[in-house]
């Protein structure tokens, strides 16, 4: 208490207060004076009285200075004082103050951005208990890595593993839901009784899934995501109430908690068990689920992913039919989720971090040549007795205070920056990545900000104060000094790193664009423009039966090609350009089997769809209309089919079952389409069969609409004319083709990292040139004298050029050789991440190489040339 | 003990007050006259040292100072006891006392009842 009402006084007393101060002066003189008095009583002379009372108190200056000690706190004292000649000196070189705080600014701008997207993905855990004992579960084929699990084989998996505490499956699904309004769609996901448990989630209100709830005969219920309870529900009580999801019943049981989420399911709205055992849960060959499961106490991943490799095993010798080839495997939940972005975050993390180290590099050379015309300040200081760490102090208050501006800078635009970059991915992609939800500045992200400028605090401190003893001596030496030849060199080195560190980010910038390039340059073996699409969900009610299906089919073809613009229309399971899946084996007719999976990519399409896409034909005919379950069974194969399984033979006439050769799986090719991108652009082309819309119907499918008009424009009237239909018919996912490709999510990932990496590299380049510039300017200022006496010796100008362009050609050479080199080093390590681009790419790797040399020999020209135009009288004058 | 010796660290507020206590208010000369009156001239006092303790007794709560005349008419200030600092005083002068017993004994174990 008495502590801190002295403190509180001290820390008042650092303002200036007169006042106290003439009253300190007065009451030292009264004192002093009463002495004296004393003194004269006492018998002595006057000067000696006073001179004796004088010795007594010690000095008046003294005495002053050791109050004022008192009176305030010292060091916070000198520190303001330190602040308030760092804000000056800032203030005087208003150009230098904002070239730092703006580069330092930049770097750790990009660095915060990309850091909080790596904290919110690779960093941040997952929202589960003890979430690194979680683990994803998939069967195993060469082509399909993390697949899906039959629900036969999930049931075994559960009954026969040694591993796992608890295995549940999940898939996501859509549904519709009947509103009050209308019919909508709906994301739902469809889990084991268990799956909550596994995870350790329970819900925020109600309760979780019975045992035994997911059997067909238990009553329908279902669990609300947080976000639909508020959005559809309004945070009401909504315990017991009934909705409508794809036209079945369901009650709802309570409400998930706010932070859940689970992204192989993306934003899954109703979450319900896996009551309805499909047509699909009745195959073991056919794939439909997921799984998470719960290790055991003390196994390891690798453990559980042989014992299930082992439970696989058994299931192919018992079930050849639809097991074989069929393997396990098992990977972290983590890893299942965000494995696939980490190669690129970290890459694009480095980026950031090279950019962020060019910029202090950049920074720190010009606080040193900012130290060189300080040096006599400083000379005068340390002779008027201001001891090195008093000097030192100063730099570390400068550097400190420099750090805090550009941090702060640094730390709003980052988060400016990384809530745009969140803005800029496609819905549908971030849909997929709810981690990112929790993106921000939290606690890691400022600590790892507060280290960056930890380092760059102690980095720019140190770089002048180094000099602090040469600059000692500058007074002695007078103006002219060596100190030039020190800064030189030390600049040469950073300027050659800057240089290399550019070279690199502007490399990988280039192998990054040229990849995304070449990705839009894939043959996708159709017209995208003026393609518009959508997918159309119809409700099971009243659309269950093929018939029904077919029905509904013809009527939308009808109802859309008279709209007006309409040139075509078409039909598709699956629009091209998202994804290898949804398989079927096959097997042909009158050719050597032996048990092999042919695996290809099916498609079931319209008659008019290849025609609407304007795909290419290679052989034989495409669908007709008329082609339903009364007629032969038909099937159309891509080229890269036959290219496969009837190499050097016409395909069309042959025929093609599945693995059993089923009599009523059997058809006949009848054409063969030129290959159509059916997955992402980045995938190697699969091979595909099509079979006829009205051979395979289904009440879920895709309309592509060929248009004379802007198609985008055309899309309204198309759900408009879907709905006269029925109004209960969902229309989702409206976009032009051309704007489905580009937003699909490895075109994405491919162009944003691209732009990623380009403005990283426009950055560093602009830096680095700058930070060149810096170096051989003040070398060219250093030299002045002699190249004017060069001159007047007769020196030619173009002596003078050579002179200089010579020493900035040599840094330039040797800061993009030593880059190239490291490129090259790092695109070996992002490979994954090239698109038809070898590491080694010469042309990119040429022509950035070419942009940076020629930036940074136009930066070094105009120093050169304002060295060429010295007069050597007045070079010489200036003396 | 012939050499005079200097007040060392601590000591010095103790002094103060308790020479504030016995006198009432003082200004610094009288204070500083005082100690070493009272030391039976066997300290040696720089006299510029009891501005910062006077200060800091003054920050911490224990004296309070107002502008009065001396005894030879001379302006000054001076230094009055508050009630806190009353309290301090009791209680630094038991801790010295404790303090100096301690030392006292371990310096004449002989005595010890023990």
């Amino acid at each position: 208490m008495k502590r801190l009402r002295a403190w509180t006084r001290r820390l008042a007393g650092l303002w200036p207060n007169e006042r106290r101060e003439r009253e300190l002066a007065a009451e030292i003189e009264s004192n002093l004076q009463m002495h004296i008095d004393d003194n004269l009583r006492a018998g002595m002379s006057p000067e000696e009285a006073r001179r004796n009372a004088l010795l007594k108190l010690g000095g008046i200056e003294a005495t002053k200075e050791s109050w004022r000690d008192r009176n305030s706190v010292p060091w916070v004292e000198t520190l303001v004082q330190d602040l308030r000649f760092a804000v000056r000196q800032l203030r005087k070189n208003i150009g230098f103050t904002f070239t730092a705080i703006f580069m330092l600014g930049l770097g750790i701008c990009a660095s915060v951005a990309i850091f909080a997207f790596v904290d919110a993905t690779l960093i941040k855990p997952l929202p589960y208990k003890d979430p690194n004992r979680l683990v994803g579960v998939y069967e195993y084929t060469r082509p399909c890595p993390m697949c899906n699990l039959s629900y036969f084989d999930y049931l075994d998996w559960k009954k026969m593993n040694r591993v796992f505490q608890s295995l549940d499956a999940y898939r996501g699904t859509d549904s519709t839901l009947r509103t009050s309004t209308g019919t909508v769609e709906a994301h739902s996901a469809q889990v084991s009784e268990g799956f909550f448990r596994t995870l350790g989630i329970k819900p925020a209100v109600g309760r979780d899934f019975y045992e035994g709830e997911g059997s067909p005969a238990a009553t329908r219920t279902v669990l609300l995501s947080y976000a639909c309870w508020k959005n559809r529900f309004g945070g009401k009580n909504v315990r017991g109430q009934t909705i409508s999801l794809s036209d079945v019943t369901y009650t709802i049981i309570g409400v998930l908690p706010a932070d859940f989420y689970f992204a192989p399911v993306r934003r899954a709205e109703f979450w319900t068990t896996l009551n309805e055992a499909g047509e699909c849960e009745q195959r073991r060959s056919c794939h439909s689920l997921y799984g998470v499961a719960r290790l055991r106490d003390g196994i390891s991943v690798e453990a559980a992913k042989a014992n299930a490799a082992l439970v696989a095993q058994q299931l192919e010798k018992q079930y050849p039919g639809s097991n074989l080839g069929q393997g396990a495997n098992v990977v972290s939940l983590s890893e299942a989720i965000v494995g696939n972005h980490r190669t690129l975050l970290l890459a694009l993390l480095s980026g950031a971090g090279l950019l962020l180290l060019i910029a202090c590099v950049n920074v720190a050379g010009l606080l040193l040549v900012r130290s060189e015309s300080r040096k006599r300040e400083l000379a005068v200081r340390s002779a008027l007795g201001a001891s090195r760490s008093r000097l030192i102090r100063q730099f570390v208050t400068d550097s400190v205070l420099l750090v805090t501006l550009g941090s702060g800078v640094g730390l709003l635009a980052g988060r400016w920056t990384m809530l745009l970059l969140r803005k800029l991915i496609p819905d549908d992609m971030l849909a997929s990545m709810p981690y990112l939800a929790g993106l921000g500045l939290n606690a890691r992200v400022l600590g790892f900000t507060a280290m960056i400028a930890l380092a760059a605090s102690v980095l720019f401190a140190i770089t002048p104060a180094l000099r602090v003893s040469d600059m000692r001596e500058a007074l002695t030496e007078g103006g002219r000094t060596s100190a030039g030849i020190t800064w030189q060199r030390l600049g040469s080195r950073l300027v050659v790193l800057e240089l290399a560190a550019a070279m690199v980010l502007l490399a990988g910038a280039g192998l990054f664009g040229r990849s995304f390039y070449r990705l839009l340059q894939v043959n996708i073996g159709m017209r995208p423009d003026h393609l518009a699409t959508l997918r159309v969900a119809a409700p099971s009610t009243g659309y269950r039966k093929n018939e029904q299906q077919i029905a509904l089919e013809r009527e939308l073809v009808r109802r859309i090609s008279s709209l007006p613009g309409v040139e075509s229309v078409g039909l598709c399971s699956q629009l091209p350009v998202s994804f290898n899946g949804n398989t079927d084996w096959i097997r042909f007719v009158g050719k050597p089997y032996h048990g092999e999976h042919n695996e290809v990519n099916e498609r079931d399409v319209s008659a008019g769809y290849f025609a609407a896409i304007k795909a290419k034909q290679v052989s034989g005919r495409y669908f007709r209309e008329e082609e339903d379950g009364s007629k032969p069974r038909v099937i159309i194969i891509n080229n890269a089919l036959a290219r496969m399984y009837f190499p050097g033979e016409d395909p069309v006439g042959k025929r093609v079952g599945n693995g059993d050769l089923t009599p009523n799986s059997i058809r006949e090719i009848v054409g063969v389409v030129d290959d159509i991108r059916e997955g992402p652009l980045d995938e190697p082309m699969a091979p595909t069969e099509y079979l006829p819309f009205n051979q395979d119907p289904n009440e879920n499918f895709a309309v592509v609409v060929r248009t004379a008009f802007d198609e985008t424009a055309t899309l309204p009237s198309l759900r408009a004319a879907i709905h006269q239909i029925d109004p209960d018919i969902v229309t989702v996912n409206e976009a032009s083709m051309n704007a489905m490709i580009h937003d699909a999510p490895s075109t994405y990932l491919r162009r944003s990292s691209a732009w990623l990496a380009a403005g990283f590299a426009v950055a560093a380049l602009l830096i680095g040139v700058v930070g060149l510039y810096g170096v051989v300017a003040y070398s060219v200022g250093q030299r002045t004298r002699e190249i004017g006496v060069r001159m007047a010796l007769g020196a030619q100008r173009s002596t003078v050029y050579a002179l200089i362009l010579r020493q900035a050609g040599g840094l330039v050479a040797l800061g993009v050789a030593l880059g190239l080199v490291c490129a090259v080093g790092a695109a070996v390590l992002i490979q994954k991440l090239l698109f038809g681009t070898p590491a080694w790419d010469a042309p990119t790797l040429s022509v950035t190489a070419v942009v940076l040399a020629s930036a940074a020999l136009l930066a070094s020209y105009v120093p050169a040339r304002r060295a060429a135009s010295v007069n050597p009288i007045d070079a010489l004058r200036a003396e | 003990m012939g050499e005079k010796a200097d007040v060392w660290q601590g000591t010095l507020a103790l002094m103060v007050l308790k020479t504030i206590e016995a006198l009432g208010p003082l200004h610094g000369y009288g204070i500083a006259r005082r100690i070493e009156q009272t030391s039976g001239n066997l300290l040696t006092l720089n006299y510029g040292t009891l501005y910062p303790a006077l200060l800091k007794l003054e920050q911490e709560g224990s004296i309070v100072s107002e502008w009065g005349v001396s005894e030879n008419n001379r302006k000054a200030k001076f230094y009055r006891l508050t009630r806190a600092g009353r309290k301090q005083l009791e209680k630094e002068a038991r801790d010295w006392e404790q303090t100096t017993a301690i030392v006292a004994r371990f310096l004449r174990p002989s005595e010890d009842p023990a």
